[in-house]
């Protein structure tokens, strides 16, 4: 039986580095056929989450549930059902997009790596760009070649560090009706951004972390810009207030 | 096993790809490599005549400095790009990526040791040619008992901040035994009439040696790269 799960559950994670506290008793869950956003300042501990959730990090404590399995007694399997787009791209620039694509295709162990190649850089549209060496290519063009080379294996769940980066606005808005296309399938899709009006609409499930630690984000009708500045003004003011 | 083997196979084909794209560490290290032979030459060869027993000593510090300069390059290939965690993510045994990288390692080296024995022999005067299957397999096993670790090594250390002179420190005193084992052997070969069983000696050391060094790298590997 094929390896899959329906619920992505964070308990109590937590992950140090040195002194730092990255990370402080984060807990949420997530289910198929969801589009959870990650927001937060810069630092806030997104991208150390997203690792944590990808299985490259290790939480310090705490414990992430896929399903009923967990990152340290499935591994290799549980890998081949993630999708991560990282800040870096994980690209090789001294290849060509379509030598990229199909070493990813075969170190994943997939059928029909050619074919699949093919179509994602056609969903990418670098189709005609297929044989140039990605170091030629504009920030926007490698972003588009990163998502597709996370999406290659079909992941139930895709993990994306700023996916918007260095997208134009056509491509902007391809990716959210690709990511939105992928939530009807039913993958667990997990965004941290800063692009809030891209994100508008697209979001099923708002998380916002501060130094560390998750909020609780009020369930007003606001737009998201206005939802999220609340909640990251409601934690400064308590901070500046202090321990009662 | 046929999973293990085809995913160490697809990342040194990767790897080999991208150096015949860009030629940058083939080019370095052969021309470190070359270089160190020269100034070696110049300082250890008088009127013609070679120091004795030299030549053996100056091919396995070539090979050893210029194995260092490639493995920190690889590495830093994979840390620019970040590539190290796509390979880290990939749904395979993760030793299968070090036996890749491993192996894309062996393969520039022997690159850099096809250059190296015939400068040795001319400018040295060594006997390269007397039992060339015995130099091939001293050079074999040395290399890869040597890579095993450097490989394990730079991996280890491509998110350290100091890790270009952290390899070397780290790397060096573990592979003196291999080192030292490739230069009795190949000095062995290297005399006016080689010493054959000197040099079978040498070379079971070596073979002890990586076997427990490859051992212990694919054992240590998944559990160091995970952070």
């Amino acid at each position: 039986m094929a390896f899959d799960f329906e619920r992505l559950v964070v308990e109590d994670v937590s992950r140090h580095f040195g002194r730092r506290r990255a990370l402080n008793r984060v807990s949420l869950t997530c289910g198929a056929g969801t589009i959870l956003g990650l927001l937060g300042p810069n630092g806030a501990g997104k991208s150390t989450l997203l690792a944590i959730l990808s299985t490259l990090l290790a939480p310090t404590s705490g414990r992430v549930r896929y399903g009923e399995h967990e990152a340290r007694t499935a591994g290799a399997r549980l890998r081949a059902r993630l999708g991560l787009l990282g800040h870096d791209l994980y690209l090789y620039p001294e290849l060509t997009a379509r030598e990229n694509l199909t070493f990813f295709a075969r170190l994943y162990g997939l059928d029909r790596p050619h074919e699949r190649v093919e179509r994602a850089l056609a969903h990418a549209s670098l189709s005609d760009r297929g044989a140039d060496q990605v170091s030629g290519f504009s920030r926007g063009m490698r972003q588009r070649l990163a998502l597709e080379r996370a999406l290659l294996h079909g992941p139930r769940l895709l993990l994306l560090d700023e996916p918007f980066t260095g997208l134009d606005d056509a491509s902007g808005h391809a990716l959210l009706a690709r990511l939105r296309g992928l939530r009807d399938e039913g993958a667990i899709i997990i965004v941290a951004t800063h692009d809030l009006d891209l994100a508008e609409g697209l979001l099923d499930q708002v998380a916002v972390l501060r130094e560390g630690r998750l909020l609780s984000v009020p369930s007003s009708s606001g737009s998201l810009r206005e939802r999220y500045r609340e909640t990251v003004a409601a934690a400064q003011a308590a901070q500046d207030r202090g321990p009662r | 096993m046929r999973q293990f083997l085809r995913v160490a196979w697809v990342v040194m084909r990767k790897d080999l790809t991208v150096e015949m794209r860009s030629r940058e560490i083939v080019y370095t290290t052969v021309f470190f490599a070359a270089s160190c032979v020269l100034v070696f030459a110049f300082a250890l060869v008088r009127e013609g005549r070679p120091l004795e027993d030299a030549a053996a000593g100056i091919l396995w510090i070539s090979i050893a400095f210029a194995g260092t300069l490639g493995l920190g390059r690889t590495f830093e290939r994979e840390r620019h790009t970040e590539t190290l965690r796509a390979l880290m993510l990939a749904p395979s045994d993760r030793p299968a990526i070090y036996v890749g990288k491993l192996l894309g390692i062996l393969a520039l080296m022997a690159i850099v040791e096809a250059v190296l024995v015939p400068m040795i022999g001319l400018l040295f005067h060594a006997p390269v040619l007397a039992r060339p299957l015995w130099l091939v397999a001293l050079l074999g096993l040395g290399t890869l008992g040597f890579a095993s670790v450097g490989t394990l090594f730079a991996a280890m250390l491509v998110r350290a901040r100091s890790r270009d002179v952290l390899l070397p420190v780290l790397l060096y005193p573990i592979t003196i035994p291999v080192i030292i084992a490739g230069v009795r052997g190949t000095a062995a070969l290297f005399q006016a009439t080689p010493d054959e069983p000197m040099a079978r000696f040498w070379a079971a050391l070596l073979v002890f040696f990586d076997v427990v060094f490859v051992t212990l790298s694919l054992w240590t590997f998944e559990p160091l790269m995970t952070e």
